[in-house]
Formats: structure tokens, C-alpha cells, sequence
């Protein structure tokens, strides 16, 4: 599960900025009473790639879904792109159309095709036009390396082929920020490569991502820096080679011994 | 084959071998019956009984069906008939009263003059439908638009219709056999008009009362671009305000100017004229048409996180299911003149299919209520994170899932509904089973037949019911894709 990447990592273009791309400050979040996030501050530059680790129940996923506002945080503040996130509709619907988001059981529009997948937001959000929208999916389908499944149903996909599909959906919206939730934890062991490898691609392509991820291997060949969560809080973060090499946290150190095995 | 183990030897495959066909499935008719009726004892016994039963029941009316008269003017020459060809006391049915009756059935009271005006509407709704039910299958859609229009044009014929509407029906069918050869989507537009058209071919009257009816939702449309840029839900309000006022203050008054300027009317029907399967049809295809985006509208009303709106539709149908049908329609017939301002007319059957109307609505919102609750949350997520709105996720990625899977509950209701027209003759209006048989049975040629036009008339609602389920089984293997 967690082999190291065996592939040689183009970094040319893997430039982190200045420029802010989400800055969350104090954020804090309850299910009910429980207090899911605590207290989390996270900025985040414009072209560095985030991994975020932790125990099953940590706050991961509600910790990015936060990001694009399906979930609704507390207290504290959330800035995505210079947009900060509220109840105000229009600022959500801003963010959601500039952040994509990969789902670990992909959610695919079962009842269109491949093509009427990618090119549905686009239509209907940027009001592109049809034939513009098409090319520009096909476009992302040849990059995910499915061009010719375009015209099929997703439920004749086999599961790493429609998470390719998902990520090339998101990134039809032409998305400035990707945000990963265990994208390859629903898969089997030989299509958890292929979408490493797009996913590893649009990294070198200096995307701005957040993976919420195991796949340790992947957040050492790829990673700018590993953050690991805990009961809600941000425990450690480093950069991979120390985070893995050298963790710092009691916490930290039992569950790389756990997920790595030694 | 040598005596070692396959699984021991080690193996290595040289020749890939070529993909075959499936073995075809055994088959045979001996085969069949031996699995599916004489399986086991249980099963034996079984089909033995259901055939003594079958037997028993052929037996029983098979004399019946055999000795039936099909031609003659009474009851009385019917049983003279009987008795002369097959003896004294052999029985028989009197299927005459409907070759010599059909007409009421079908038409009730409609002017006999003007049988060709529904039955041009009828053809006209095939054309109307055949987008929204067709629009998949090319030859689904030719055969039942050429058999439309040859139906319909023959029969205008026979019953007389002047030229000038014969050419303009053989225009329109025309124009919906092209359609549906090039675009069917051209022929939207007319399905959109079809409603007012149907009315004012059956109603009759001014053609001017439809086009302003027609003018109220444009109007409103104005009113929604005019408001759209400053808010979306004052621009919806706007829309529905202005469309309403029109109507009630303006339309009528316009209508009847326009009369005046430029006479456009045909002969006028009332609707105490209608009757039999015309009345159980408009009715059923207006409840249909309507109640099922009532029901959509009810069933998202029902899931929304806003209070108000959740509470009343709530509220709305557990009312009116908690009611009987009948007692709505007897709300329309007689309750509804006491809030209404007198010397307001307003028409029976209208009242009667806003009941019906709720009544399927009410059932229609919890079947799609179903629909929904059983869509994973998963697409209303990815739904939000692609940035679509409320409206476009509903309309693009979760009505279309959930509609789909209520597809036979939303038939079920459907086909209830349209027997339940015949509760219509609880206020009065003649159903094709009850008013329908008694008005005929009140000559005195036809007193005491019962059986015959029961069995009419439940064969044709058979047939329009069996068709509907036909239909959904079809739409159900149109939509078939690999859900997971
Ligand atoms: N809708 C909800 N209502 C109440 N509690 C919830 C809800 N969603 C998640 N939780 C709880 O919040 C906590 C954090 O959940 P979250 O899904 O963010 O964990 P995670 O780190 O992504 O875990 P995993 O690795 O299993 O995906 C968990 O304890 C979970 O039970
Ligand atoms: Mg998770």
C-alpha cells in the first residue's frame, strides 16, 4: 500500500508563492456538542501540496469539506482566494466554483455520461458553451488518459477509471485549488497507481492541493509538507522527509509505527 | 487424462485461447413446464388447482360469451334472438347496447355534430406527448405518430368534420411526423400551447379566452427578466403575482374586447354536456399533467430546511390523504359556492380536476419523496462542489435519479387516479361506469342490462391502464444504466 513512488518527479514547475490561497484562522467546528475541529490555523500559499495524515475519526475530512463550505464551521475564519467563507451565498457558490474537490467513492453523476459528467458545471455554472465545454473535457479525459470512455456510463467504469473521471470533472471547472479526501482508499491496489500518477501530474503542474491521503508514499515524492491531525487538532507539520524521518509528537511517532508497519 | 493433479504440475499457458460465444440457453417446451409447474408435489398440486380453476371459470361463462348478440335495438329483441338460435333457456350476452350506445360512452352528451372536436384533440395531444413520452425511440415514435394521424384524420372524416379543420389537423400531424423524423424537439413548443388548444377544442368558445390565458404567464415572464438583475426570489414572486392579477382582473374583460374587434369562436359546449370516457380522459390527462409537478414541488417542499415551507406541506398532504377522494369532491361540488362571491361561475369539471389534481399530488409527493430520501448523499455534495446552485442540482442531478426510481410509484398513482375519475359520479358528472350505464339503462330498450357495458367499460379502462404500465416498464429499461 505505501511502496514509495517510483517514478522521477518533474519539479520544475512545483513553485510555492507568496500569494495566500486559503488562510484559516481559529477555525473551529461542532457536530452538536462535539467538538469535531479545534482551534485550527492552516495557511496555505498558492502552489504547495498538503498532506494531511491522521487517525480514522481525526477531523480529516471535515477539515476540507470545510474549505468548500459543505460543511459550516463555527468559529473563527475560513479565506479561500481572498473569499472569506459565511453564510453569505454568493461568496460560497464563488469558492465552489474556484475549489474542486475529489471524493474517496468518487460521486459520479451516475445518469449522464463520462463527457455530460465533465461538461455539466461548466455549462451550467460558467455558462460556457456546449461544443467549447466538450473540447475542454476531452481535453482533461485524454489528460486522465480516458478519452475513449467518454461516451460511457459511469457504472461501466472500473473504479480507478471513474476517479479519474471525478478528478477530470473537477478539473473541467479549471479549479485554482484541489482538495483530495482519500481519493484512493475505495480502490484495489492497481488502480490506486493510475490515480496517484494523475494526481502526481497535476502536482507537477504546480496545482495547489490539500490530499487528505495514507498513501505515504505519494506525500514523500510529492508533498511540500505532511500535517497530522488528532482528535480534532493539528498535531505536527513538516516538511515529508523530517515528518517522517524525525516526527517530533508521541502521537505522531505511534502512528507512523502503525500505518507503516514497523 | 494422465493421473496427476492439475493444481500440482506446474503450468504454463502457450496458446491463449480464442473468445467464444455464450452456449445458447437450453431450451424446449417439455423442459419448461417441468421446472416451472410440476417442479415438486407442491407445485404439481399447485397447477393442477389453477387449472380446475381456470377450467371452471371458462365453463361458467364461456356459454355466455358465445351466445352473444351484437346486433339488435332492445334488450327484449336481444333475448328473443338468444332464445331463437340457441334455445329457450340458453343465456347470452347483449353486447348490441354498445354498438348501438358507444357513442355515449365515449362522447356522453357531446352535440353529435361536433363527435370530430374531441377526437381532434385527442390525436393532437398524441402529437403534443410524443417529445415528452417518445422522445428516445425514432421508431417508437414514427409508428405511433403515423397511427395517430391516420386514426384521427379517418375518423374526423366519418364523423364529419369540416375541410377546413381536416387540413388544419393533417397540417399539425404532418408537422409531428417531420418533427419526429428530424428534431422532436421542435415540436416542444407546440406541446406547451397544447393545453390551451385542447381546452378550446373541447370547450369551444372564443379563442380569444385562450390566448389571454396564454398572455398571463408571458406577462409574468416580462416581469421575471425586469426583476431577475435585483433578486431571484422577488423576481419568482413578481412573475407569479403578475401572471395571477392578469388573470383574474384583466384576462377576461380582454378577452371578451378582443371578441368584440375580431370574432374568433367555435360552438361553444358545456360541460354538463360531457361525459363517458371523454370526461374520464380530459380529467385523468389534465390530473396527470398536473399533479405531477405538484407532487415534485411538494416532495422537495417536504425535504427543504425552512420551516414554513416544510410545515405546510406537510400539513397539505397528510390533509389530503387523510381524506377520503370523495369527500374533496364533494368540497368541489358544493362546499367551494360558499367562499366563492356569488354569480361566479366556475365550472365543474375545472373544480373537480383541482381536486383530483391535489388529491394525486399528495400521493405523487410521497412517492418522490421516496425517490429522493434514496439518492446517497454523495451527489448532492458533488452537486455543491462543482458550485451548482439548489435549483440546478435538483433539476440536473437529483430529479432525474429520483424520478427515475419513482417511476412505478409515480405510475401506480398515475393509473389509481385515473380510475378514480369515475368518483365523479358522486357530483353528478357522467362517468362512463355508473352515470353512464344508468342514463342508458334509463331507456326503456335497454332497462336491466348490467353486465355488458360493466364489461365494456372495464375493458377499455383496462386497456388505457395496461397501457400506462407497459409504458413504465418501457421508460424503466429506457433509463436501465449500471447504477452502483
Ligand atoms: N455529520 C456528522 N454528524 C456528527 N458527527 C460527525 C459527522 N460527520 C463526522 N462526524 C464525526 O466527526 C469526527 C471526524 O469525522 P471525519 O469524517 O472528519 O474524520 P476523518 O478524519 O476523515 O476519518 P476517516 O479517516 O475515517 O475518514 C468523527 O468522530 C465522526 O464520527
Ligand atoms: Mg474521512
Amino acid at each position: 500500500m505505501n511502496e514509495p513512488i517510483n517514478r522521477q518527479i518533474d519539479r520544475s514547475q512545483m513553485t510555492i508563492s507568496d500569494e495566500v490561497a486559503i488562510d484559516i484562522r481559529n477555525m473551529n467546528k461542532w457536530y452538536g456538542s462535539f467538538h469535531v475541529l479545534r482551534d485550527i490555523d492552516l495557511t496555505v500559499h498558492r502552489g504547495e501540496r498538503i498532506v494531511i495524515a491522521g487517525p480514522s475519526g481525526s477531523g480529516k475530512s471535515t477539515l476540507i469539506r470545510c474549505i468548500n463550505r459543505l460543511e459550516e464551521h463555527q468559529a473563527g475564519h475560513i479565506v479561500v482566494d481572498g473569499v472569506e467563507l459565511s453564510s453569505d451565498i454568493k461568496n460560497i457558490d464563488k469558492v465552489r466554483s474556484e475549489v474542486g474537490m475529489v471524493f474517496q467513492h468518487f460521486n459520479l453523476f451516475p445518469h449522464l455520461t463520462v463527457l455530460e459528467n465533465c461538461t455539466l458545471a461548466p455549462i451550467w455554472v460558467r455558462k460556457v458553451p456546449r461544443k467549447q465545454a466538450e473540447a475542454t473535457a476531452m481535453r482533461f479525459l485524454e489528460k486522465v488518459k480516458i478519452p475513449e470512455q467518454a461516451d460511457k456510463y459511469p457504472g461501466q467504469l472500473s473504479g480507478g477509471q471513474q476517479q479519474r473521471v471525478a478528478i477530470a470533472r473537477s478539473l473541467c471547472m479549471q479549479p485554482r485549488i484541489m482538495l483530495f479526501d482519500e481519493p484512493t482508499s475505495a480502490l484495489d491496489p492497481e488502480m490506486i497507481k493510475e490515480v496517484l500518477d494523475t494526481m502526481i501530474e497535476l502536482a507537477e503542474e504546480g496545482m495547489t492541493m490539500i490530499c487528505v491521503t495514507h498513501e505515504m508514499g505519494f506525500a514523500q515524492a510529492v508533498a511540500n509538507r505532511v500535517i497530522f491531525m488528532d482528535q480534532g487538532q493539528i498535531v505536527e507539520q513538516n516538511n515529508p522527509t523530517d515528518f517522517f524521518n524525525n516526527p517530533k509528537s508521541e502521537r505522531t511517532k505511534l502512528f507512523l509505527s502503525q500505518i507503516l508497519g514497523h | 487424462m494422465s493421473d496427476t493433479h492439475a493444481q500440482t504440475v506446474p503450468f504454463v499457458r502457450d496458446t491463449m485461447l480464442p473468445a467464444a460465444p455464450p452456449p445458447t440457453r437450453e431450451s424446449g417446451a417439455v423442459k419448461w413446464l417441468r421446472e416451472n409447474l410440476f417442479s415438486g408435489a407442491v407445485n404439481t398440486v399447485l397447477t393442477i388447482l389453477g387449472i380446475l380453476i381456470i377450467w371452471f371459470l371458462v365453463a361458467t361463462f364461456w356459454d355466455w360469451f358465445a351466445h352473444s348478440v351484437w346486433n339488435a335495438s332492445s334488450l327484449t329483441e336481444c333475448r328473443q334472438i338468444i332464445a331463437a338460435t340457441w334455445g329457450e333457456n340458453a343465456r347470452g350476452a347483449c353486447f348490441a347496447v354498445i354498438r348501438e350506445r358507444w357513442n355515449q360512452y365515449v362522447f356522453g352528451f357531446y352535440p353529435q355534430t361536433l363527435y370530430w372536436r374531441p377526437t381532434m384533440a385527442f390525436g393532437l395531444l398524441m402529437v403534443a406527448l410524443a417529445p415528452v413520452l417518445f422522445s428516445a425511440s425514432l421508431i417508437i415514435r414514427r409508428v405511433v405518430l403515423a397511427i395517430t394521424t391516420l386514426a384521427t384524420l379517418l375518423c374526423m372524416m366519418v364523423l364529419g368534420a369540416p375541410v377546413g379543420w381536416l387540413v388544419f389537423a393533417a397540417l399539425v400531424l404532418a408537422g409531428g411526423l417531420l418533427a419526429s423524423e428530424r428534431n422532436i424537439a421542435w415540436l416542444l413548443p407546440f406541446s406547451l400551447i397544447y393545453p390551451l388548444l385542447g381546452v378550446w377544442f373541447l370547450w369551444g368558445g372564443s379563442l380569444w379566452g385562450p390566448i389571454f390565458v396564454l398572455v398571463g404567464p408571458l406577462l409574468g415572464w416580462l416581469a421575471w427578466r425586469l426583476l431577475a438583475g435585483i433578486s431571484p426570489l422577488l423576481a419568482t414572486v413578481g412573475a407569479i403575482l403578475v401572471t395571477v392579477l392578469f388573470w383574474l382582473l384583466l384576462a377576461g374583460d380582454a378577452a371578451q374586447s378582443a371578441q368584440a374587434v375580431l370574432p374568433l369562436s367555435i360552438e361553444a359546449v358545456r360541460s354538463d354536456r360531457f361525459g363517458g370516457f371523454l370526461l374520464s380522459i380530459t380529467i385523468g390527462v389534465a390530473g396527470i399533467a398536473l399533479s405531477l409537478p405538484l407532487g415534485i414541488v411538494l416532495a422537495l417542499a417536504r425535504r427543504s430546511d425552512m420551516f414554513l415551507i416544510k410545515s405546510l406541506a406537510v400539513i397539505f398532504i397528510e390533509f389530503i390523504r387523510g381524506v377520503p377522494l370523495i369527500t374533496l369532491l364533494f368540497v368541489a361540488s358544493l362546499l367551494l359556492n360558499y367562499f366563492l362571491p356569488p354569480g361566479t361561475s366556475f365550472d365543474i369539471i375545472l373544480r373537480v380536476i383541482i381536486m383530483v389534481t391535489l388529491f394525486a399530488a399528495a400521493y405523487m409527493a410521497e412517492v418522490i419523496r421516496g425517490g429522493l430520501a434514496a439518492l446517497p448523499k454523495g451527489q448532492y455534495e458533488a452537486a455543491d462542489a462543482l458550485g451548482l446552485d439548489y435549483w440546478k442540482a435538483q433539476r440536473l442531478i437529483v430529479l432525474p435519479q429520483a424520478l427515475k426510481i419513482s417511476i412505478p410509484g409515480i405510475v401506480s398513482t398515475f393509473i389509481g387516479m385515473f380510475k378514480d375519475t369515475t368518483l365523479v359520479t358522486f357530483v353528478g358528472l357522467y362517468d362512463p361506469l355508473k352515470s353512464m350505464s344508468d342514463a342508458v339503462r334509463a331507456n326503456i330498450e335497454w332497462k336491466g342490462i348490467y353486465w355488458e357495458p360493466f364489461i365494456f367499460v372495464g375493458a377499455i379502462f383496462f386497456l388505457i391502464c395496461f397501457g400506462m404500465s407497459r409504458y413504465s416498464m418501457y421508460l424503466e429499461r429506457r433509463l436501465q444504466r449500471d447504477h452502483r
